[in-house]
């Protein structure tokens, strides 16, 4: 007989969702904020970033071949994302060998060890990133002035949180719409809310993510914020832009939409997901208001994350049938 | 647009292949082979032996239980054999083997074309016409029909709800009869409603099948009780539950309940026109219309076909197999069997053969499940796949069973959407067959 009958289970068709156009899909959802980021702060943005993004994948190539086995996982590009996002993280000027420690902190500390991609516990470029901030203070917190033109200098080497914790910043004639554009100073990934909302709208039409991580961590920050500054200020408009710029300022929008939303470490429920995403608003602004550090995303995230087995045992969605 | 609730995936339906080929009569086999279990219950008990001579329409095995069905001859001839044959996974079951001798009727059946609108049988008059042509549902679960009719004590029946769905992608068997005999299913329907006592009847058709849903509307119009909804097309939405949500907002509670628990009775669209001309023309269930389909297919088809015809045969009508390796399937691509026996006979149940050849043919190679939580999305019944896999590969049934699997309803939307390609319907399925099994052991104990 010519032909060879294929006998299998049903469902017969597969939907055209692949782990490897997932994760490209968010590689292209980044690269808004990476054009901003070199725009902002010069060719070495990308220096960084292609630092970064090779010892991943080479750091994932090695212990695949010699210590784990069995086929390579790069093509499935989740280590290229890990290396895009540390990249995201760091300061424009950082040297390259800490980028390179960063990247093994990421893949052969926080990523292989655990099995690889999908039994993580904890995301591998945030867990590198709260590594190289405790052993590297200084120079993850050195960030460059930006190098356009007409961009406020006036907190060059400090992010704009730092400078608030400062008590340095005048809310009432702060620029909001400024900041949205893209001229604060930070880490890569941080400096343009207009790039990253852009990335945003993308995984969200591409039906990458949902919304309820993002918008619950996002929600939460503006909301403590807000009765915060309704504490703290006298003029709505003062609240109104200390909101806005805890929103904007920092790395708020940067890991509510793509570190939190990492699928291997956060809930399986929308329910879950609203859960999760509030508590990181509320550990974000503990920290941000009463911490030892000006920024508290990557931890807020951290410690998230080791929350999220707990979630997925106790938090189910609802089923058909039962209200 | 109204859908059902919760999850739902959108595969590309493909019925562009059939949807213009009207309906039309499969030659007539030399040989047919009826198994005696072409529905969900108990087998039917053979009533013919070797040598008798048969007409169509005529008894040849009768209802083995409640929950079973008559079996008639779909061929006039001699009965040659009633042994084992095998079926189209290749497994052996009881079966009457009829050799063809012309095409002889039983006189008793009204085979005109003619439209008879008017139905004076009581209820139970209408159920027993209906048991008696040994009508099932024709949607693909081939649950006896008159045993839906048969309300329980202290149930009551609020609405009849007819699936016009075909939310399987490929398959226009349904599409085609509801365009060309939307009369007879019309009809069907008010029979169905008188059968159960209920004033109000609903059409559930998705909206990718816009003219069935005019001619619908539109035939409609003439009948009292009868609404016609257009649906949002969103796989399953073919699933009786989905569909019950989907028109009435009500969702039917896990099992042990049914569908009539909140006043529903679900009919599909070829079942109604089955059920008019057993009802009115005092025709058996003995041919149905088997949508032969696939991209590489030479001439896709909808073919009324008589039970026990050879699927090859109706694949040859349609150009033949195309080259290359194959996935032959019993139903469409989303819930329908394998299969590995092409001599196996049409049954009851056969809504379609769909053919799938060369790359679509085959599996993705599996790979790590990153938690992305699209099964968990994609669940109409609100179940978590990708946990009860975990769980079933370290056989924890408790687990499974406290995580509801006896409420999956085997639709594959998660394995369909899953970006890992694991096969996680065939972990679930795995699982459900071992968790019901220890529920039956527990409660024969007590």
């Amino acid at each position: 007989m010519a032909n060879k009958f294929i006998v299998a289970s049903a469902p017969h068709v597969h939907g055209d969702l692949s782990t490897r156009r997932l994760m490209a899909d968010v590689i292209i959802a980044l690269l808004p904020a990476l054009a901003v980021s070199v725009y902002v702060f010069g060719w070495g943005v990308l220096t960084v970033t292609a630092t970064s993004i090779a010892c991943c994948v080479l750091f994932e190539y090695l212990v695949q071949r010699f210590l784990v086995g069995g086929k390579t996982t790069i093509t499935n590009l989740s280590a290229i994302v890990t290396g895009l996002l540390l990249a995201m993280n760091m300061p424009a000027n950082i040297p390259l060998w800490i980028v390179a420690v960063g990247a093994f902190v990421a893949i052969c500390v926080a990523k292989m060890p655990f099995g690889g991609l999908g039994k993580n516990l904890f995301n591998p470029a945030i867990a590198a990133r709260v590594f190289l901030l405790i052993a590297y203070p200084s120079q993850m917190t050195t960030f460059a002035a930006p190098s356009v033109e007409g961009f406020a200098d006036a907190y060059s080497g400090a992010t704009m949180l730092a400078a608030a914790k400062a008590c340095l910043v005048d809310f009432g004639s702060y620029d909001a719409m400024g900041m949205f554009a893209g001229i604060q100073s930070g880490s890569l990934g941080e400096v343009a809310a207009f790039a990253l909302l852009l990335g945003f709208a993308y995984l969200l039409l591409r039906r990458v993510i949902t919304w309820h991580i993002p918008v619950a961590v996002l929600g939460t920050i503006a909301l403590f914020a807000a009765v915060y500054g309704a504490f703290a200020f006298d003029t709505p408009h003062v609240v109104l832009n200390y909101s806005l710029f805890h929103l904007i300022g920092g790395g708020a929008l940067l890991g509510a939409i793509f570190m939190a939303t990492d699928y291997v470490t956060s809930p399986m429920t929308t329910r879950g997901m609203v859960i999760y995403g509030v508590g990181i608003g509320l550990l974000t602004m503990i920290i941000r208001l009463w911490g030892a550090y000006p920024e508290g995303m990557s931890f807020a995230i951290l410690i998230m994350n080791s929350v999220v087995p707990l979630i997925n045992k106790y938090v189910k969605p609802r089923r058909f049938g039962k209200k | 647009m109204r859908t059902f609730p919760i999850g739902g995936v959108h595969p590309s339906d493909n019925k562009k292949w059939s949807k213009a080929s009207a309906i039309e009569a499969m030659e007539l086999p030399d040989v047919v082979v009826v198994p005696l279990a072409q529905h969900i219950g108990a087998p039917a008990v053979v009533k013919v032996a070797k040598g008798d001579k048969v007409k169509v329409g005529e008894l040849i095995a009768e209802a083995g239980g409640f929950v079973s069905a008559n079996i008639h001859a779909p061929i006039s001839g001699t009965i040659t054999a009633v042994d084992l044959q095998p079926n189209g996974q290749g497994l052996r079951q009881m079966a009457v083997t009829i050799k063809r001798e012309g095409d002889e009727w039983l006189e008793s059946i009204d085979r005109s074309e003619e439209l008879v609108r008017d139905c004076s049988l009581e209820p139970a008059e209408i159920v027993a016409r209906i048991k008696a042509a040994g009508i099932v549902g024709m949607g693909g679960a081939t649950f006896p029909t008159h045993v839906k009719l048969s309300i329980p004590e202290g149930k009551r029946a609020e609405v009849l709800i007819i699936n016009g769905v075909e939310c399987e992608p490929y398959l226009t068997s349904d599409y085609r009869t509801m365009l060309e005999r939307g009369e007879q299913l019309l009809v069907g329907v008010s029979i169905l409603m008188k059968a159960i006592s209920v004033d109000r009847a609903v059409v559930g058709v998705e909206n990718n099948k816009p003219d069935a849903i005019e001619h619908l509307k539109a035939l409609a119009k003439e009948y009292v009780g009868i609404e016609v909804k257009a649906l949002k097309t969103m796989y399953p939405q073919g699933g009786e539950k989905q569909l019950i949500a989907a028109l009435t907002g009500r969702e039917v509670p896990p099992p042990p309940a049914l569908p009539i628990d909140v006043g529903a009775v679900v009919c599909n669209a070829s079942t109604a026109v089955a059920v008019y001309e057993a009802v009115q023309k005092n025709k058996p269930l003995v041919e149905r219309v088997v949508t032969v389909t696939g991209a590489s297919l030479a001439e896709p088809r909808n073919l009324l076909t008589r039970f026990g015809t050879p699927v090859e045969s109706l694949i040859a009508r349609c150009g033949g197999l195309p080259e290359g390796d194959v996935r032959i399937l019993n139903g469409g691509p989303m819930m329908g069997r394998p299969m590995s026996n092409l001599a196996s006979p049409v049954m009851k149940g056969c809504s379609g053969i769909t053919i799938l050849s060369g790359k679509d043919a085959l599996r993705g190679e599996p790979s790590a499940c990153i938690k992305c939580a699209k099964c968990v999305e994609a669940c109409p019944m609100g179940l978590e796949p990708y946990l009860l896999q975990r769980y079933t590969v370290k056989k924890a049934w408790d687990e499974i069973e406290r995580n509801d699997i006896t409420s999956c309803i085997e639709c594959g939307c998660c394995q369909f959407t899953c970006p890992a390609n694991i096969a996680l319907l065939d972990y679930v399925r795995l699982a459900k067959q071992t968790v019901m099994g220890i529920i039956r052991a527990r409660n024969t104990k007590k």
